[in-house]
């Protein structure tokens, strides 16, 4: 490219360079540059997610190519009626996992306004809270099992005389009698007990998420705030919490996101009763004892899918609404 | 309304009173948060037949290394970690190049695809890993792949830990894509086009100016991909069968037995585990927490 063609294309100022003013070698490693990142994401990412929906309306038994069949909803007929004390359940659980891990983030939120206060060792404090965020929730698991749960030791027994079996107990603590099913749904003991181990990882990374939010807030705001006679919960609720709406929907985002992915955890721990999530139902159906039903398998992973769908597409409609690229 | 007031305002003065109350809670809450860690620490140390009839909270009668040795035998972590390493450090290289290309394309040149790739990639990147993963296992296996390249015998990409690369590439590169063109966007674009008029070619103004422009967001990338990678569970326990070719932290997951009911043990292990990633975030802590950020700021 010489700067004479430069200079006779029509000046258009804050636009970005038109494609077609590039060279032919450069429109070469422009096209890989693009297409071979995107055929890798299409072809294992995008393929198989649509895979999965095919294979949800198929019966196969995953091991013979070829022998696989479609059978329509039958598959989603079998997950709703046959297997719903397996189906409802594990969303249940999936449920409430999202409703306590929602509570979760607002009490990272409330961390991090507190640490902004310009508290003295703000870094210790991040550092303490975020330090469980660097685990793998299989670690966390294992810690809080062999540390806080132990029946023969942990923490949470200590001091009594009958010890707490934390991850064995499918007791309900209580349960709800959903209209159109046979059994009540309910939250188990031991479901209970990961959710407290799920919170000590996700507090700390929804405060380190706001604490930068919250710098980033300009001060005149709670200048004029206060000025004009806002108490705190009114300057926070009214105007901070407002302007960091950005990473308020990345924390939504992550909450729910994380609510419907849980999986390592509960498997690490070798799967307790009561605390199934659709992630592991998806899993169970597929390979390991039990394993096998690809059509069942993929129905239920393609109603993780569509929850997860949902809020997919409201965040990115919300993010490339306003950073219009 | 004075200058000074306003000063005075930009954080709201607590009472004397008011501040000993944040302090203390904050206090207490930093405690409880070091308490299952400590826990795991300090029991890890010991005998379990110690802390079962003392209690973890006792003073030690003896502190050894026994239950590191034993549960790194016990686990065979030496290949564990070697595993790991050879999937994480492969793929961070393969994920940030990837990442970095395609996030230079669309974030510098204008294409008609631009904003519908972007939000291919972004969405991607949140799809639960379960979705995906019956025709990918379907694939590996469908897929021939000789011996010798692999430390299986099946003849197929299932259980190689390539196939756990390609996986972790593919998914993870729709993330990075995404804070990488975020940060590509805060450049200048009168950089390339000066390039441009220089002469430069495309790909030298990517190597060149780009690239050592993004550094400090490829060093908070690697950071953090460097724990989610590190932390993979799921993909290793589906894609890897064999209990000794997975990687450290889904391979500890298969011990059960014996080690299950020796709790030190299984701190010792968790331990074990969790160091790698816990001297990264001590020393690293910095990039951690932009590497978060950078994703999240923009939206």
């Amino acid at each position: 490219m010489s700067t004479d063609t430069l200079a006779t294309a029509p000046p258009t100022p804050g636009r970005r360079r038109r494609y077609s003013q590039l060279s032919k070698s450069d429109k070469v490693w422009l096209s890989l540059m693009v297409g071979i990142p995107t055929v890798l994401h299409v072809v294992f990412v995008w393929l198989p997610a649509l895979a999965t929906i095919v294979l949800s309306f198929a019966e196969w038994d995953g091991i013979k190519l070829g022998t696989w069949q479609l059978v329509g909803f039958r598959n989603y007929w079998t997950i709703f009626t046959v297997l719903e004390d397996k189906l409802f359940p594990a969303l249940f659980n999936n449920f409430v996992l999202l409703v306590f891990l929602s509570l979760c983030s607002a009490v990272g939120m409330l961390f991090a306004y507190l640490l902004d206060k310009g508290v003295r060792g703000t870094a210790i404090y991040q550092s303490v809270f975020y330090m469980p965020v660097v685990l793998s929730l299989a670690v966390v698991g294992f810690i809080w099992k062999s540390v806080m749960f132990s029946q023969a030791q942990g923490l949470f027994n200590l001091g009594r005389d009958k010890p707490i079996d934390f991850v064995g107990n499918a007791e309900k603590i209580f349960t709800i009698h959903l209209p159109f099913l046979d059994n009540p749904v309910g939250l188990s003991k031991n479901f209970a007990a990961l959710l407290i181990a799920m919170a000590w990882r996700h507090i700390g990374y929804v405060m380190v998420l706001y604490l930068a939010g919250l710098k980033s807030v300009d001060s005149s705001l709670r200048e004029a705030a206060s000025i004009d006679g806002c108490n705190e919960w009114q300057s926070f609720r009214r105007v901070v919490f407002p302007v960091m709406k950005p990473i308020n929907v990345v924390v939504l985002v992550i909450t729910v996101i994380e609510a419907l992915r849980a999986f390592d955890i509960i498997v690490a721990l070798k799967q307790p009763v009561g605390t199934s999530v659709m992630g592991v139902l998806v899993k169970n159906n597929l390979v390991g004892e039990g394993g096998g039903h690809v059509g069942v398998g993929s129905a239920y992973g393609v109603v993780l899918l569509l929850l997860c769908l949902g809020f997919i597409v409201w965040y990115l409609v919300n993010h490339y609404r306003e950073n219009e690229l | 309304m004075s200058g000074q007031l306003t000063i005075v305002q930009t954080k709201p003065g607590y009472s004397k009173g008011l501040r000993v109350l944040l302090y203390a809670f904050l206090t207490t809450m930093a405690v409880m948060w070091l308490v299952p860690i400590g826990g795991a620490i300090y029991s890890s140390f010991r005998p379990y037949q110690e802390t079962q009839t003392k209690g973890i909270f006792s003073w030690p009668d003896s502190l050894s290394f026994s239950n590191y040795r034993d549960a790194f035998t016990q686990g065979n972590m030496g290949k564990t970690f070697f595993n790991t390493a050879f999937i994480v450090v492969p793929s961070i290289v393969l994920i940030l190049l990837m990442s970095s290309v395609m996030a230079f394309a669309v974030s510098r040149f204008s294409f008609r695809f631009n904003v519908a790739l972007l939000l291919l990639f972004t969405a991607g990147n949140l799809l639960p890993a379960q979705v995906l993963f019956q025709p990918l296992f379907q694939f590996f296996k469908w897929m021939p792949w000789p011996n010798f390249l692999s430390d299986t015998d099946t003849g197929s990409l299932l259980g190689t830990k390539i196939a756990v690369i390609i996986v972790h590439v593919a998914f993870q590169t729709g993330f990075c894509t995404f804070v990488l063109s975020n940060y590509m966007k805060t450049i200048p674009k009168e950089l390339n086009e000066a390039a441009l008029v220089d002469g430069a070619s495309v790909p030298r103004t990517f190597f060149q100016i780009i690239l050592p422009l993004c550094r400090p967001a490829l060093a908070a990338l690697a950071t953090l991909e460097f724990t989610w990678l590190y932390n993979d569970f799921f993909w290793a326990v589906v894609l890897l069968n064999k209990g000794d070719e997975r990687p450290i932290t889904s391979s500890i997951a298969n011990l059960g037995g014996a080690f299950f009911t020796n709790d030190n043990l299984v701190a010792a292990a968790s331990m074990i585990v969790a160091m790698p990633t816990l001297i990264v975030y001590l020393i690293l802590q910095k990039q951690f927490i932009s590497g978060l950020t950078l994703g999240a700021s923009k939206g």
